[in-house]
């Protein structure tokens, strides 16, 4: 412990004087601490009575907080109104700014200006001697020595070998963290999509017909069938996948059709999956005149008249497209699944 | 371009445009090139023939130069036969055209016409070729609408773009998406309706007119009920508050750290 | 607890008896626990004043904030993801199916009174308290506190700062609402994305494929019970070890290796310590009842469908999201992405997605290992209790400004879109100019740092070999023009004198007389750690001056003063 003050206020508590640092290490000698200024509260009577009544009026500026927090929790009505509910909020957040910066600011300004301000010294200790340090490393001997450890391998290694499979049930028993009845990537090759599905508008669940997309609408589509899934959890894993971007173009500007995608579109309708190849976030800013798609969590770009090609941003892949065609009431659905798996590159994912 | 708009109060403004539009080029990305089927959305507004006259006049004098003398289209900006007064009640009434400036998209700023002058010019808009119209007051009412049903469409199809809290959103190469707060029903209706610059078409068929009554009741509910928790930081989302907090919350408590620690006199 | 509790054995002649009823419990107390040797230990213990030790204090604080605002908000949230129909006062929310979460999240926000305070309060503080340690530990960086025998305790300190990010991560997805959704998909794809163990995580964290029903409540069990308590744990190793070292102090007069200068516990830090934790709770109540945070009701209950744009994570989580948004997916024509052959179909390697975990990867790994890194690079080995100014350690400081901005790059571009919106810039143009950035400018700002540490050192040596300027003009009688100069008293001096500046130190050979490769690379980053110096004023140096102002005549006490060893004997 260091040297403490003798509690006049007027006095310095700390007692380094020139000369105890090191001496010559530096252009000058450590000219110990500064002299003690003394507070105007310490000299003058009048200066601390001011001070005491300061901080008085912090503490009943706290008091008048909390009573601000009741008239905010009791008086305020709590309704429907939303005004309301910001007044009270208001009230309450201020009474208790008042209540706990009144005690805060009252104790740290009682501290400041009427608490002894001497600065103390105190000695740094050692965290340890050296003869501790050997007395220490004796009883790790003794112990070890007298514990037979290394006299007798038998236990030892059959005691590592234990103790390396002991843990091992409370990382099995973990398995289960998965509660999906076919636990594997296989499932994630596939959406609801299928061949005749119809696409019906999110969320109000109705069939879109050719002629009500113009040029330029952007419809967003889930599979008719998601509508028949009454497992919540499974609904929200079906249409987690199986969400559509439906936009129709001037047929002039697609540019691109690659082999075997001839029949996917419809008249310059066109359905690609709204899951972003990057990380999953759903793909839905479309600009009707760049005909680009952008990702507004990672901004990724998809140009819809290239097969929705990345053109800018992280995406590693297009989206995948929905082929599309019109059944026998003029409805638009499905020709198949998607071809490849949507959204996010995993690693069983392969060239599907 | 608060200060810009406002320089171009001047009683020249027009033609200062005139000729601002005349020596701008270069690639146009605003406004409507398709041949909207979409059927008139509500009574279809009858227009005058002296409306029709008026709005001619209007035209030549303040859209012709950049659109053409007939509206059939220049280089620097597309067609207007067929975009339906609905389109030009929108893009003039929210003071969108006359265009300031070429640049990515037309800024909202001050409408440069009164409602009769709009009504003339979307009245010979009109007139060139059949297109969506202006809707009709019993559309717009916002206390009819379902706000919550709208807030779901509101999250589906737009909040993607123009934020939770329609505070507006970044599209791609300088584009974005206006915030949509203080905006009039009729221009909120009519956006959807024609899709303005970049934003998709939202047909009556897509959305339908009730649908778009409640997105419409959504937008105003929101607008009405204030923020609760108080000052919203632009409802822009986590990097606000972010930022707040590395402002305001940091100078606040160093201001207290550095008083505490300070010698009193 | 006073000085009456000095002494007590439980029986004998000399036994202490207690006189004032305060004392009497005192007494009690101290029988059955002790209380002496605590009250010996902590009641005058000293800790260092200064401003910049204080961002510790406000991190523990708004964590004991936490902890108060989390207990309440327990007890009406319910953590799961089972379908209900909304029927509370958020209007344009009513009838609407959700998840118990999400709407018990607006019941907080709404029916609950003080709820909507409370959720505030713990969300603003959740961020100051990412905020605090972060600053902290910029401050302990800067000023050397990490180095022995403190390096342990850096490292409890960044393991506390990656559980403050899970802390606030966890939290973020509990309400079950479209932002936060969408936030727990980029997670699901980020994880999908690690070869071979990837696909088999994601599917043991949501349990099953994305998002399926489970993962609100592991995450809120992570959130309320392991994170937090393995925090409060560390946090209580901190704080033990700093008891066990001291605390560090700035360099100054009076101030040395071996000894503590500031103020007692009792009364004087206690008061101003307590103080400050209402401080602190009213601050961040201010802000809680003024300023709204997460209208979690603008986002809808969690559907995989909708989006928003502006979709961010809180700050904290921003250099993430940053990272994954500069990182080009294509290089012209070239997809990054690319599949390994195999056998059974190939496998997927998602490198847009891999890539940007590398560099964020080398930050935590490189904050957790820098002591070792550093001491390894000078060959230091002493102690240090006496903190470096900044300008002092010219290569550490500008190291650490140039990860800094490194990480502030990545920041950025986490709002990449709110910067273009507002700013009227082009989203496509700040990608491309940030891929630039991110490698010149840390480089540039390990540059421009240095520069400024040297000029700095520089000035001080001005200060210290001529003396402040005075402001006064003189014309000597030949015509001359000088600029009085007033000497520092010896406190400034010493401050300003008293550090080392060691110079670059070869290639060490070892016991077998051989210097091997890793010794030379040492000394290679040695050298480029300590090239550029700018030595501390030597005695010779100072005399000399002090001599060349005796002739000169404009300064008239400050050899004497210095040889007579006079405290406070004055300068002008």
């Amino acid at each position: 412990m260091g040297e403490h003050g003798n509690g006049d206020p007027r006095e310095s508590g700390a007692v380094i004087n020139a000369g105890d640092g090191e001496s010559g290490q530096y252009a000058i000698d450590d000219p110990g601490l500064p002299p003690h200024r003394p507070r105007l509260a310490d000299e003058d009577e009048n200066t601390a009575k001011r001070s005491e009544r300061q901080v008085a009026v912090l503490f009943l500026v706290s008091i008048i907080g909390t009573v601000i927090f009741f008239i905010g929790y009791f008086v305020v009505g709590h309704t429907a109104d939303l005004h309301e509910v910001r007044l009270q909020n208001t009230l309450l957040g201020v009474g208790v700014a008042f209540a706990m910066l009144g005690i805060g600011l009252g104790v740290v300004h009682w501290a400041k200006t009427l608490m002894p301000d001497h600065e103390l010294v105190e000695a740094r200790k050692p965290l340890r001697t050296e003869d501790q340090r050997q007395e220490a490393e004796q009883i790790v001997g003794d112990v070890l020595e007298e514990s037979g450890i290394k006299r007798r391998p038998l236990i030892r290694n059959t005691l590592i070998g234990a103790a390396v499979l002991a843990p091992l049930p409370a990382v099995v028993l973990f398995r289960d963290l998965d509660l999906s009845e076919d636990f594997g990537p296989e499932r994630m090759r596939h959406t609801i999509w299928d061949e005749g599905v119809r696409l019906v508008r999110d969320p109000t669940g109705t069939p879109v017909r050719a002629a009500d997309l113009t040029v330029g609408s952007a419809m967003h589509i889930v599979p008719e069938t998601l509508l028949d899934i009454t497992d919540h959890g499974e609904k929200l894993a079906e249409k987690a996948k199986s969400v559509v971007l439906l936009i129709r173009m001037d047929p002039e500007e697609i540019e691109t059709v690659s082999e075997g995608r001839e029949d996917w579109t419809y008249e310059g309708i066109i359905a690609a999956s709204k899951v972003c190849t990057h990380v999953g976030c759903p793909v839905a800013l479309y600009e009707r005149h760049t005909h680009h798609l952008l990702c507004p969590c990672h901004q990724s770009t998809f140009d819809a008249a290239n097969e929705f090609e990345v053109i800018f941003g992280p995406a590693g892949r297009p989206l995948p497209q929905l082929p599309i065609a019109v059944d026998d009431e003029g409805f638009l659905v499905a020709r198949s699944d998607f071809t490849e798996p949507v959204g996010p590159s995993y690693w069983e994912r392969g060239n599907a | 371009m608060k200060a810009l708009s406002q320089k171009r109060r001047h009683p020249f403004a027009g033609v200062a445009l005139l000729l601002l539009g005349l020596l701008m080029t270069g690639g146009l990305y605003a406004a409507a090139t398709t041949i909207n089927e979409a059927q008139a959305s509500s009574e279809a507004q009858e227009y005058s023939a002296s409306d029709i006259d008026e709005g001619e006049k209007l035209f030549a004098a303040n859209c012709a130069s950049c659109h053409g003398i007939n509206a059939e289209g220049t280089e620097d900006a597309p067609s207007l036969i067929g975009v339906g007064a609905a389109s030009v009640d929108f893009q003039v009434g929210t003071g969108r055209m006359p265009m300031q400036m070429q640049g990515p998209q037309a800024q909202r700023k001050p409408a440069q016409f009164n409602d009769e002058q709009t009504q003339q010019l979307a009245a010979y808009v009109a007139s060139l070729g059949a297109g969506p119209s202006v809707p009709g007051e019993d559309l717009l009412d916002a206390e009819e609408g379902d706000a919550t049903r709208g807030g779901e469409l509101f999250r589906i199809n737009c909040a993607m773009c123009h934020n939770a809290a329609a505070a507006g959103g970044a599209l791609t190469e300088g584009k974005f998406a206006p915030s949509l707060h203080g905006v009039e029903e009729k221009h909120i209706y009519e956006a959807m309706l024609v899709g303005p610059q970049n934003m998709p078409v939202f047909n009556d068929a897509n959305i339908p007119p009730e649908d778009k009554q409640d997105i419409i009741a959504f937008l105003k509910t929101y607008e009405s009920q204030g923020t609760p928790g108080g000052f919203a930081l632009g409802s822009l989302g986590p990097v606000s508050e972010g930022l707040f907090v590395w402002s305001g919350g940091l100078a606040l408590l160093i201001g207290a750290m550095v008083w505490l620690t300070s010698r009193s006199s | 607890m006073s000085t009456q509790a000095s002494d007590s054995t439980a029986a004998g002649p000399a036994a202490f008896q207690p006189e004032t009823r305060t004392g009497r419990i005192a007494d009690y107390v101290d029988q059955r626990v002790g209380g002496t040797n605590m009250v010996r230990e902590f009641g005058r213990k000293i800790f260092p004043d200064h401003w910049t030790f204080m961002f510790g204090e406000v991190a523990l604080y708004s964590f004991v904030i936490l902890i108060i605002s989390g207990i309440f908000l327990t007890f009406w949230f319910d953590p799961s993801m089972a379908t209900v129909e909304y029927e509370g006062k958020y209007a344009p929310m009513n009838g609407m199916e959700m998840s118990a979460a999400y709407a018990s999240s607006l019941d907080l926000s709404f029916d609950v009174r003080g709820g909507l305070f409370m959720r505030q309060i713990h969300h603003w503080a959740a961020l100051v308290f990412v905020m605090a340690m972060s600053v902290h530990m910029l401050r302990v960086f800067f000023t050397g506190a990490f180095r022995k025998p403190r390096e342990l305790n850096w490292v409890v300190g960044c393991a506390l700062l990656l559980l403050g990010l899970g802390a606030g991560f966890t939290g973020y997805s509990l309400p079950d609402e479209v932002l936060s959704g969408n936030g727990l998909r980029i997670i699901d794809g980020i994880l999908k994305a690690l070869p071979v163990v990837g696909t088999y995580m994601s599917f043991f964290l949501f349990g099953g494929e994305f998002p399926g029903e489970a993962v609100i409540p592991r995450l809120y069990v992570l959130h309320i019970l392991i994170i937090p308590g393995i925090i409060l744990a560390l946090v209580v190793v901190h704080l033990f070890m700093v008891v066990l070292h001291k605390h560090t102090q700035y360099p100054g007069p009076g101030r040395t290796e071996r000894n503590v200068v500031g103020y007692p516990v009792g009364p004087v830090y206690a008061a101003k310590a307590g103080g400050f934790f209402f401080i602190v709770f009213g601050i961040l109540a201010l802000i809680a009842g003024t300023f709204q945070i997460n209208a979690l009701w603008n986002y809808g209950p969690y559907d995989p469908s909708p989006v928003q744009a502006g979709a961010q994570p809180d700050w904290y989580i921003g250099p993430f999201e940053g990272v994954l948004r500069m990182m080009p997916g294509w290089i012209g024509d070239i997809p990054l992405e690319f599949v390994i052959p195999t056998p059974w179909g190939g496998n997927t390697v998602a490198t847009p997605v891999l890539v940007p975990l590398i560099p964020v990867g080398i930050l935590f790994a490189g904050m957790f290992v820098w002591p070792w890194i550093e001491a390894w690079i000078s060959g230091d080995k002493r102690d240090h209790h006496i903190l470096d100014r900044p300008r002092n350690a010219p290569a550490r400081t500008a190291f650490g400004t140039a990860t800094v901005t490194f990480y502030c790059i990545l920041w950025g571009m986490g709002a990449n879109d709110l910067i273009a919106t507002h700013f009227d810039l082009s989203l496509n143009d700040i990608t491309y100019w940030s891929r630039v950035l991110i490698f010149v400018g840390p480089v540039f700002a390990f540059i421009v740092t240095k520069r400024i540490c040297l000029a700095l050192q520089r000035k001080d040596r001005e200060t210290v070999l001529h003396g402040h300027e005075a402001g006064v003009i003189e014309m000597k009688p030949h015509g001359e023009f000088t600029e009085r100069h007033r000497r520092p008293d010896d406190y400034e001096l010493y401050t300003l004198v008293a550090f080392e500046s060691p110079e670059p130190s070869g290639p060490v050979p070892n016991a077998k007389g051989r210097i091997t490769r890793l010794e030379k690379l040492r000394a290679g980053l040695n050298r480029w750690f300590y090239e550029d110096r700018v030595a501390p004023v030597s005695r010779q140096e100072y005399l000399e001056a002090l001599e060349h102002d005796h002739h000169d005549g404009h300064d008239d006490g400050g050899l004497e003063a210095r040889e007579q060893q006079q405290i406070g004997s004055g300068h002008h």
